[in-house]
């Protein structure tokens, strides 16, 4: 069965490299975008010597992890955001009368392989910031980097595919997920001191999205919370990515059977 | 009602069992400037309907009689409001892909090909899809090459296919894992006459092998007559005819014709019961009665004494009359 879901994404990867150079221009112009994300971090310093009591090395550490975890979870899912178009066409039918699971078959069917060139930027820039930065290295610290992205992947994922849900109940959906998505990614780059308490209380803690950048930043730097909260709040992060998991696959339920498919 | 008292020769086993079948769709209206008003609108209304293995059942009413959506909440595609659906013996939602192994469904709007790549690729990917055994899949293919001459364009992606190659490629899609039960929503929608022709002929040489269970929605009447002996009427999400073409007539008094063309115009004075004159044309030449059970010789003989007779010609009853008639009642 899963072999099923492989041979999907090779079709997929094999429909996308017929147009080659449209092909070629998209993966050039998504390694691009990380770039001029990076360097929007080294123009914020010029400005400021601190950004919310922290100096660029910790900040560039949390926007390298919130980016390299989002793209990531961009290349695995991202194309989920199809799902209003397929819902809107009616498009999903032909998903539904095959042997295979919904979600799955739809993130093979879409895989964006274009997305590869953007993550393999930001695991690049990544690792450049983590030479830069050169934490003291503990087996804890390893571990952290090692765990960090894997969550912070998992949590934007459930995110998209929560934000891809609306999609059941409302067509023109897209703008909402965006602001989850795209706008969660830009929250987490930067430190959690840095905005008001209710944004921070609702996006940093109730997304977790503080889980994905700040506290792991912390904790691979060395640096206390300024806002008071204890270092082992950065191991939540895959007790965070799990929740969220939960509810999105509970709204993929509950939209699926509220699928109302169109025309003849 | 009528098609199960012809098949009580074979065992029949029931692969479509539907009850008290209904779906209610909420449709919002905008009324002044903000205020919505939601109405519920049930698009199958208390469906009921049971097909045997080996049927081939048309299908068939008007635009948004509840064709499509019964067809959905069989293959699992749709969740009903309410009422009972088996298919193969299983519920369609809560076993959607144990069911979806056993049916081939085809959309006419709809492909399940991969539309960047070569007919063949999408062939080869269904198998792992559906997780058919190879010499199974090569050999359920080969038949179909041969019998929808799918050679000539195997290799050609699908975008580039004409309507006819590529609905003959979603045929063939619909049947490489060999379902029990094949669903076919309009599936000579836009052909042109000879690719209706030969897709119809390849429906027939399935459906006489009696081992596939066919379910066939159309607006092209002659796909029903020459494929299906059973046909349900829907309209208004109800049942309003399930029986055989020959009973739809009957039941809706469709008459048979007799066109009578004359040497010169004369009054035909035919008084015989059952009998009609239906339209006089070409100036009295062409008289076109109206048959209400009665045999067709008799009249010809009557109108032949008289002599002037140039030419006779008897008109079956059509279905698109009979099915205007049922829509329109």
């Amino acid at each position: 069965m899963s072999r099923a879901y492989g041979r999907l994404v090779q079709a997929q990867i094999r429909s996308q490299t017929q147009y080659r150079t449209s092909f070629g221009v998209d993966v050039a112009s998504c390694a691009l975008s990380t770039l001029v994300e990076a360097a929007v971090v080294l123009v914020v310093f010029r400005v400021s010597p601190t950004v919310g009591g922290f100096g660029l090395r910790e900040v560039l550490v949390m926007s390298a992890l919130a980016v390299f975890a989002f793209d990531l979870a961009d290349l695995l899912v991202g194309n989920i955001e199809r799902l209003s178009l397929y819902v809107r066409k009616g498009m999903l039918d032909a998903i539904l009368v095959r042997p295979l699971r919904v979600l799955p078959q739809l993130l093979a069917t879409d895989f964006a392989l274009r997305r590869i060139g953007r993550v393999a930027q930001s695991s690049v820039l990544l690792a450049v910031v983590l030479v830069y930065a050169a934490p003291h290295w503990t087996p804890a610290r390893v571990l952290m980097l090692v765990l960090t992205p894997i969550a912070g992947c998992a949590l934007f994922a459930a995110v998209f595919v929560t934000g891809a849900c609306v999609a059941f109940w409302f067509v023109e959906s897209g703008e909402i997920a965006n602001a989850f998505t795209y706008g969660g990614k830009e929250f987490a780059r930067y430190p959690a001191t840095i905005y008001p308490g209710l944004l921070r209380r609702v996006f940093g803690y109730g997304v977790g999205l503080a889980l994905v950048g700040y506290h792991p930043a912390l904790f691979l730097t060395g640096h206390a919370d300024p806002l008071g909260g204890p270092d082992w709040l950065a191991w939540l992060s895959p007790a965070v990515a799990a929740f969220a998991w939960l509810i999105a696959l509970l709204m993929w339920r509950t939209g699926i059977r509220h699928y109302r498919s169109t025309g003849s | 009602m009528t098609a199960t008292g012809t098949m009580t020769a074979i065992k029949t086993e029931t692969m479509i069992e539907v009850r008290d079948l209904r779906k209610e769709f909420t449709v919002r209206r905008k009324v002044g400037r903000i205020r919505r008003e939601s109405r519920t609108v049930a698009a199958v209304d208390g469906v009921a309907l049971s097909i045997a293995r080996g049927e081939t059942v048309g299908y068939i009413g008007p635009n948004g009689a509840g064709k499509s959506t019964t067809l959905k909440m069989m293959t699992g595609i749709l969740t009903p409001t309410s009422g009972h659906v088996r298919v193969c013996g299983l519920e369609p939602v809560p076993r959607r892909r144990r069911l979806a192994g056993r049916i081939g469904v085809v959309f006419g709007q709809r492909s399940q090909l991969w539309w960047d790549l070569p007919l063949r690729e999408s062939f080869r990917l269904l198998g792992f899809v559906y997780a058919v055994p190879r010499a199974e899949h090569e050999a359920r293919l080969r038949q179909c090459r041969a019998m929808l001459e799918l050679d000539e364009f195997m290799d050609t992606p699908v975008r580039q296919l004409s309507l006819g190659q590529r609905m003959r490629g979603e045929i063939t899609a619909a049947l490489l894992h060999g379902p029990d039960v094949l669903f076919l929503d309009e599936p000579t929608i836009g052909l042109d006459v000879v690719s209706k022709q030969s897709l119809r002929a390849f429906l027939a040489e399935i459906g006489t092998r009696g081992d596939v269970t066919t379910v066939l929605t159309t607006h092209d009447l002659a796909d029903i007559e020459h494929l299906c002996r059973r046909l349900i009427v829907i309209d208004c999400g109800q049942v309003v005819h399930d029986g055989t073409l020959e009973a739809l007539h009957a039941r809706y008094g469709s008459r048979r014709r007799v066109v009578v063309d004359l040497d010169e115009a004369r009054a035909l004075d035919v008084r015989m019961p059952g009998v009609a004159i239906e339209a006089i044309e070409a100036d009295g030449r062409r008289v076109t009665f109206a048959l209400d059970g009665v045999p067709a010789g008799e009249l010809i003989a009557t109108i032949a004494r008289d002599g002037g007779l140039r030419d006779v010609s008897v008109r079956e009853p059509t279905i698109e009359e009979v099915v205007a008639r049922l829509y329109r009642g």
